[in-house]
This record gives structure tokens, C-alpha cells and sequence, in this order.
């Protein structure tokens, strides 16, 4: 009996190392080809063992970094703004939410919840936006189309505060004199702080990947293009970015290496998920089961 | 009657601050998820840009009938709920499978480095993996053709031109890009039931594979049919970047790789047909709500505590 359960305990180690390895190994792709020089490219094609090695892919991102650098801006200024305001406004949304003796309360919930269920699609949504409130071609075309907040994390975070403050807590602050703001902000926000965290993460990262605002609404100021949005525009045309570059003196002479330059960015795009992600697992983790538990 | 109203007042006094906490909320949704369910009488209508959802003129069924007639009704609607149909059974008996491996890992620090490298894929965005879908299937520079079917004398495929090769790549993609999410709500129920179950199992000396399909899979019974329910109310929504950026928006590819969501937004910013776009979305909102009012009731009926709402 006890081999047999060693026995299964062994073929889950090879399975799963099987799936790591699957998981793993495209990426690995991309990562060898955007370190193989333009010449074997041509020959052999994108591969895992590259003929020849080379970094001429990276240094031709080297002569064109200024676009790439505004990409990442333009990243990393959505992100902050955007899960910042996320994690603000969906706080002031659930905590009232969860408070029992609000009036009104179970109407305002199924508001929130009835957006789960129930939406006008992206004709509707596009038009509003671009017609009534013309984010179109502005900064806050990233921040505010879907992503600001989110009816399921609203959800979650009231779950949160109404299981995880007592009344009493609550009681003895309304008794010191505290009012709601200074209740929220020194009492139930610091005991909040996990489900905050998993907030802000599943934010960031749907931020950090999105790349579909940017579709929709960046037309003609690709200046305001997050590294998705360059992301998707090289994939279509790759000399989107040898364009730019050739535009400079600094080019003048070099051939543009545009089968290797693709993989080149894409690892560079890559690269800071996976130097954070290692740090912020257990985050992710608990987020995916705190929300796929409920809904 | 006097007194009641004094009552109401102190508590609406005592509330305030919350209510204007939930401005910023509200105001959001009003703006994001309500008023644009207005729009959706734009199914009915013969959209013209200037005269916007509200000005423009009611048309009828007319961008029904068209999107009906042209066959793309037919496309659209079978690949969305045909690859979501594979995509829930396929992905939900995958990530069970992988949730039970994960629980026989005995020792933690490895479940826990396994449990973080399934879950990679999950957090790439589709641009990136459409760069690995490209390098690995390109025509001329993939590495299938040039590293595998070339050097076994086979002819190379021309995966970006026939479509016949586009249900298994989205299928693979997307049980890639997904598995480690969904096995990792699988695995967190599996962890939830009782150890003692087990330990009894194992003094009446029932084996590993015993264990599992008489403890594991009945105690975890109703969180699969909870999601199985909840992704079929879902069925009638694809995933824009899988079946946009995978398959590079290529036209050729239409016929298995278009669905709804992607029609909508080729006939919206592409092919300027937001009439039979809003057609499609229309189908989608309604239909996918009706869907998710029933699955929610099924639920009810089968898992009462499972239930939505």
C-alpha cells in the first residue's frame, strides 16, 4: 500500500515537472531567438539553439530606446495611476457596502453585482466614451475604459471587511468619537492589509498587460503607447520601430534586423514580470483563490 | 410619524460620510457599465457616426437580418460557442487532473515552486504570446517548420494561411495560457477538506487512487459544478486577445478563428459595419445574460449554497 502511494507521489513529480518544463519553454524561444544573429535567422528560422550568437537585436533596440523608453513610461505611469485609483475607489465603494445598518444598502450591492451580469458590449461602451466624454488620443484612454474598478473586486473586498472587522471594533471607534473616514483609515485599513494587497496585484497586472485600451482609443498620439501597445503595433508591422530608428543619424548605414528585433522586444517587455513575479507569488496565489472561491 | 422621520434623519446624518464614500463608485458605473447598456438600441438602428447612439435612426430588424444572411451569424456564433464548449470541458478536466498531482506533491517548498512556474503563463499578456506563437509557427522563420518539419523531409505548414490548423493551436494556447489558474482554485478546495477523511481511508487501507476517487472528487463535487456553470454562463463571451492577437488578425483565418468579440471589433474600427457589430453584441448581452440567469439557477437547484444570487 505505502509503494503504491509512493508510486503516485512519483508520477505526480513527473507530470508536473513535464508541465513546468511546457510552461516554461516557449518563453525560453523567445529569449534564444532574440539572441541569435539576423543572418542564422534567415537561414534556420527562429529556434532553441541558435547557430550563431549574436546581440544585434538588442543593440538596434539600443539605437531606438527613446521609444521604447516612453513605452515603459507610459507603463509604469498607467499602472500607478491606475491601480492607485483602483484600489482607492474600490475601498470607498465596499466599505460602505459592508457596514450592516446602511440604508439603501442591498440596493447599491446589486448595482455593483448587476454589472457582473449584464453589459452593453464594447459598441456601446466604445461610443460613449469616444463621443461623450473623448478620452479618445488622451492619457486617460489607458486608465479608465473597464479597468478602474471592478464590480467582482468590489464584491470580494466587502466580503472581506464584513467578515474580518467585529462590530464591536467598529462600536468602540463610533463610541471614542472616531467618524467613518478616521474609522476606515486607522481602524479597518490596517487590518485590511491582505485583501488590499490582492487588489492592488490583480490591478497592476491587468493594467501592466493591457494593451486593449490602447487599441480602441490610441490612434494617432502613439506617443502615449504603453510596451503592450508598441508590443502589438511591431507584430503587424515590424518596421513601426526601424522607421522611427532610421529617422536618427545614429542608424545611418545599419541594416535592420527586423526578424531578430521582434523577439528582442517582446524579452524585454518580459523581463520585469518575471524579475517581480518571484516576490509577489504568494500574492498572486491567494488572489486567484480568494476570487475563484467566491466566483 | 414625527418621530420616525426624526429616526430616518439622525441615520441618514450618522451615514452621510459613507454614501459620499460611494460617489466615486457609483459614478463609475453609472458611466461604464449603465449608460452604455443604452446603447444597446443601437442593434436597432442605422448607425451614422455624427448623429451618435442616440440621434441616429431606428432601422428595425434590418442589421439582423443582414448579419443572418451573410452567413457570418452562423461563423461567429458556432466558433464562440464551440471553443468555449472544448475550452470547458478540456480545461476543467486538466486543471482537476493537475490540482490532484499538485496534492500528492508531499513536500511543501516544492508544491509551492510548482505551483508558481503553472501559473507564468497566466501572467503574460496575449501580445507577448503572440510572439511566441509567431516564433514557434511562422511560415518561413517558425521553428516547427524550420527545426521539425523540414528536417524530417515534411513539407512545411502553412499555419498562418489554413485554417484547418487553428482549432488545435487556440485550444493548446489557451489551455496553456489557463491551466494554472483554474488548477490552483481546484487545488486550493482539494487543501480545504478534511485531513481526517484520509487518514481514515488509509488505517481501512484504501490506496492513493481510491483515496481520490472516492474522497477527493465527491468532497470537491460542488466547486466543479459551480464553474463549470459559471463558464457556461459565460459561453456566449471569447477572449479578444486569444483569438485577436494569436492568430494575428489574419483575414484567412476568419472562418476558425473569428467569434463574436472579434467581429464586433473588426466591424466597429475595421470594416466600418457597426450595424451588424451591434447586431452581434446585441445577441451577446442579451443572450449571454439570459444564459447567466439560468446556469445561476441550475446552480441553485443543484448546489443552494453555491448560488449567485
Amino acid at each position: 500500500m505505502d509503494l503504491y502511494g509512493k508510486g503516485f507521489s512519483r508520477l505526480a513529480n513527473i507530470v508536473l515537472i513535464i508541465l513546468s518544463v511546457v510552461c516554461v519553454l516557449p518563453l525560453l524561444l523567445l529569449v534564444t531567438s532574440s539572441l541569435a544573429s539576423e543572418q542564422s535567422l534567415l537561414q534556420n528560422g527562429y529556434s532553441f539553439w541558435p547557430r550563431e550568437l549574436s546581440l544585434e537585436s538588442y543593440k538596434y533596440l539600443w539605437y531606438s530606446r527613446s521609444q521604447i523608453l516612453t513605452a515603459y513610461k507610459m507603463t509604469i505611469l498607467a499602472t500607478t495611476v491606475g491601480t492607485l485609483s483602483n484600489l482607492t475607489i474600490t475601498t470607498l465603494m465596499a466599505y460602505p457596502l459592508s457596514r450592516k445598518g446602511l440604508p439603501g444598502r442591498n440596493f447599491f450591492s446589486f448595482m455593483v453585482f448587476f454589472t457582473l451580469l449584464f453589459n452593453g458590449g464594447m459598441i456601446p461602451s466604445y461610443l460613449m466614451w469616444v463621443q461623450v466624454f473623448h478620452i479618445k488620443d488622451t492619457f486617460w484612454a489607458l486608465i479608465l475604459p473597464n479597468l478602474l474598478m471592478n464590480g467582482f473586486g468590489v464584491i470580494v473586498m466587502r466580503t472581506f471587511f464584513s467578515t474580518n472587522i467585529p462590530d464591536e471594533v467598529l462600536e468602540a471607534a463610533r463610541i471614542d468619537g472616531a467618524g467613518e473616514t478616521r474609522t476606515l483609515v486607522r481602524i479597518v485599513l490596517p487590518l485590511s492589509t491582505p485583501i488590499l494587497s490582492t487588489i492592488a496585484l490583480l490591478s497592476g497586472l491587468a493594467y501592466w498587460n493591457d494593451w486593449i485600451n490602447g487599441l480602441y482609443y490610441l490612434v494617432k498620439r502613439t506617443d502615449y503607447y504603453t510596451i503592450q501597445n508598441l508590443l502589438n503595433r511591431l507584430i503587424a508591422s515590424a518596421d513601426f520601430i526601424a522607421n522611427n530608428a532610421a529617422n536618427s543619424a545614429l542608424t545611418a548605414g545599419v541594416t535592420v534586423p527586423s526578424v531578430g528585433i521582434r523577439m528582442a522586444i517582446a524579452v524585454i517587455a518580459l523581463i520585469p514580470i518575471m524579475i517581480i513575479y518571484p516576490f509577489l507569488q504568494r500574492g498572486f496565489v491567494k488572489g486567484i483563490v480568494i476570487g475563484g472561491v467566491k466566483g | 410619524m414625527q418621530t420616525a422621520f426624526k429616526g430616518i434623519k439622525r441615520k441618514l446624518k450618522r451615514f452621510f460620510p459613507l454614501y459620499v464614500m460611494m460617489i466615486p463608485g457609483l459614478t463609475y458605473i453609472i458611466i461604464n457599465n449603465y449608460i452604455p447598456l443604452t446603447g444597446l438600441q443601437l442593434a436597432f438602428k442605422k448607425f451614422k457616426y455624427v448623429q451618435g447612439i442616440w440621434g441616429s435612426a431606428w432601422n428595425g430588424v434590418k442589421n439582423f437580418t443582414y448579419l443572418f444572411k451573410t452567413g457570418d451569424a452562423w461563423t461567429i456564433i458556432r466558433n464562440t460557442l464551440g471553443y468555449n464548449l472544448v475550452f470547458i470541458i478540456l480545461g476543467t478536466l486538466f486543471a482537476i487532473f493537475v490540482a490532484i498531482m499538485l496534492n500528492e506533491i508531499k513536500r511543501k517548498k516544492v508544491q509551492q515552486v510548482y505551483q508558481t512556474v503553472i501559473l507564468i503563463p497566466y501572467l503574460i499578456s496575449y501580445v507577448i504570446v503572440s510572439y511566441i506563437t509567431y516564433a514557434a509557427l511562422g511560415e518561413s522563420n517558425g521553428m516547427i517548420n524550420n527545426s521539425i518539419l523540414i528536417p524530417l523531409g515534411m513539407e512545411p505548414a502553412k499555419f498562418y494561411t489554413d485554417p484547418k490548423y487553428w482549432p488545435f493551436i487556440l485550444t493548446s494556447v489557451q489551455v496553456w495560457k489557463t491551466f494554472g489558474y483554474s488548477s490552483i482554485i481546484y487545488f486550493a478546495s482539494i487543501i480545504g477538506i478534511d485531513k481526517a477523511y484520509y487518514e481514515a481511508a488509509t488505517v481501512d487501507g484504501a490506496g492513493t487512487w481510491k483515496q481520490i476517487t472516492s474522497i477527493t472528487l465527491p468532497l470537491i463535487k460542488p466547486v466543479i459544478i459551480t464553474l463549470t456553470l459559471l463558464s457556461i454562463g459565460r459561453i456566449f463571451y471569447s477572449d479578444f486577445g486569444l483569438f485577436y492577437q494569436v492568430p494575428m488578425n489574419t483575414g484567412l483565418l476568419y472562418d476558425a478563428t473569428s467569434t463574436i468579440d472579434t467581429y464586433v471589433y473588426r466591424g466597429l474600427l475595421e470594416t466600418n459595419d457597426v450595424g451588424r457589430a451591434s447586431a452581434a453584441g446585441f445577441i451577446q448581452s442579451v443572450l449571454g445574460f439570459l444564459l447567466v440567469l439560468g446556469t445561476n439557477y441550475a446552480v441553485r437547484a443543484l448546489e443552494k449554497d453555491q448560488a449567485l444570487f
